[in-house]
């Protein structure tokens, strides 16, 4: 199966999530060994989701755990 | 989660259920940050997402009796904390706002990936930056809400397709629809960001988080 670029856009997500069937991997594999394009799009969104799964992107308020736990004690003690 | 330690957040749910209250508290605590993410992500605002993260524990434990196990407890308090920030949302928004920038699911596949033939080259050092996290939290900020979502559930906070749809009340399908075009929009956002200033063959130590992981192997 050969296959244009904007198809292999559209596999993009599933590729990352090793969703596809394996005719379909072969055919996207076999396109991005040589289409500098589509591997520099792949590589570019793998990259932002390892960036967003990084811990440090979002992080936390400082003293936001010993916050919500304060006020869940009142709520608990409040409730009897 | 490992068999064993759902088993003890079973008997743990159990306890507090039972009059034990306080070990509510570590019943939760695996979970703060979870909760806290992804309302923030979401909102946007730190004060609104802390509030929200404490109303949605309380909310939690008031409701513990009604969590039935069916679900993983991860995924009840994140559907609890995904209906707070919506609620939120609601209340921030104006209907003009609303209604901007809604893509139709319908043009699913029709986008342009932004071309950067150089990206690969890129070292895992552009990914230290922290200017690249603030623009990256802004461009997740600038998914309308049904993308950033099942992205911040996903991509964020890395559950399951199938948790993603109990939590948001949809379909595995629609998850899988509307995570590709949310990939594909942040793609196009932020690739701008990541061609300037990094140093060619900068190395980077590894980043924590399962997707790494996973592309490492």
């Amino acid at each position: 199966m050969k296959m244009e670029c904007k198809h292999v856009w559209e596999q993009i997500s599933g590729y990352l999530d090793t969703e596809l069937d394996a005719d379909m991997l072969a055919a996207v594999e076999k396109h991005l060994e040589t289409c500098e394009v589509c591997s520099a799009i792949l590589d570019s969104t793998r990259n932002i989701l390892v960036l967003t799964a990084d811990e440090r992107t979002y992080e936390l308020p400082v003293g936001y755990g010993k916050r919500l736990r304060e006020r869940l004690i009142g709520v608990i003690g409040a409730n009897g | 989660m490992k068999a064993a330690a759902a088993t003890n957040e079973r008997a743990l749910i159990a306890r507090v259920i039972g009059g034990e209250k306080e070990l509510f508290l570590d019943l939760i605590r695996p979970y703060e940050r979870l909760v806290y993410v992804t309302i923030f992500a979401i909102l946007k605002n730190e004060t609104e997402a802390e509030d929200g993260a404490q109303e949605t524990m309380i909310s939690a434990y008031r409701n513990l009796k009604s969590f039935r196990g069916e679900a993983k407890f991860s995924t009840w308090l994140v559907t609890i904390a995904m209906n707070e920030a919506r609620k939120r949302l609601r209340k921030a928004k104006t209907a003009a706002e609303d209604s901007l920038d809604e893509p139709r699911e319908e043009s699913e596949g029709d986008y342009t990936p932004a071309v950067l033939t150089d990206w690969r080259e890129i070292p895992l050092a552009a990914l230290e930056r922290k200017e690249l996290k603030e623009k990256l939290r802004e461009a997740v900020g600038m998914l309308s809400e049904k993308y950033r979502e099942v992205f911040v559930l996903r991509d964020i906070e890395e559950l399951n397709q199938e948790e993603t749809a109990v939590a948001l009340g949809i379909n595995v399908a629609l998850v899988k629809v509307r995570l590709h075009r949310a990939r594909m929009m942040l793609q196009k956002l932020l690739v701008p960001y990541l061609k300037n200033g990094v140093p060619f063959g900068a190395q980077a130590k590894p980043a924590r988080g399962g997707f790494f992981r996973r592309w490492l192997q």
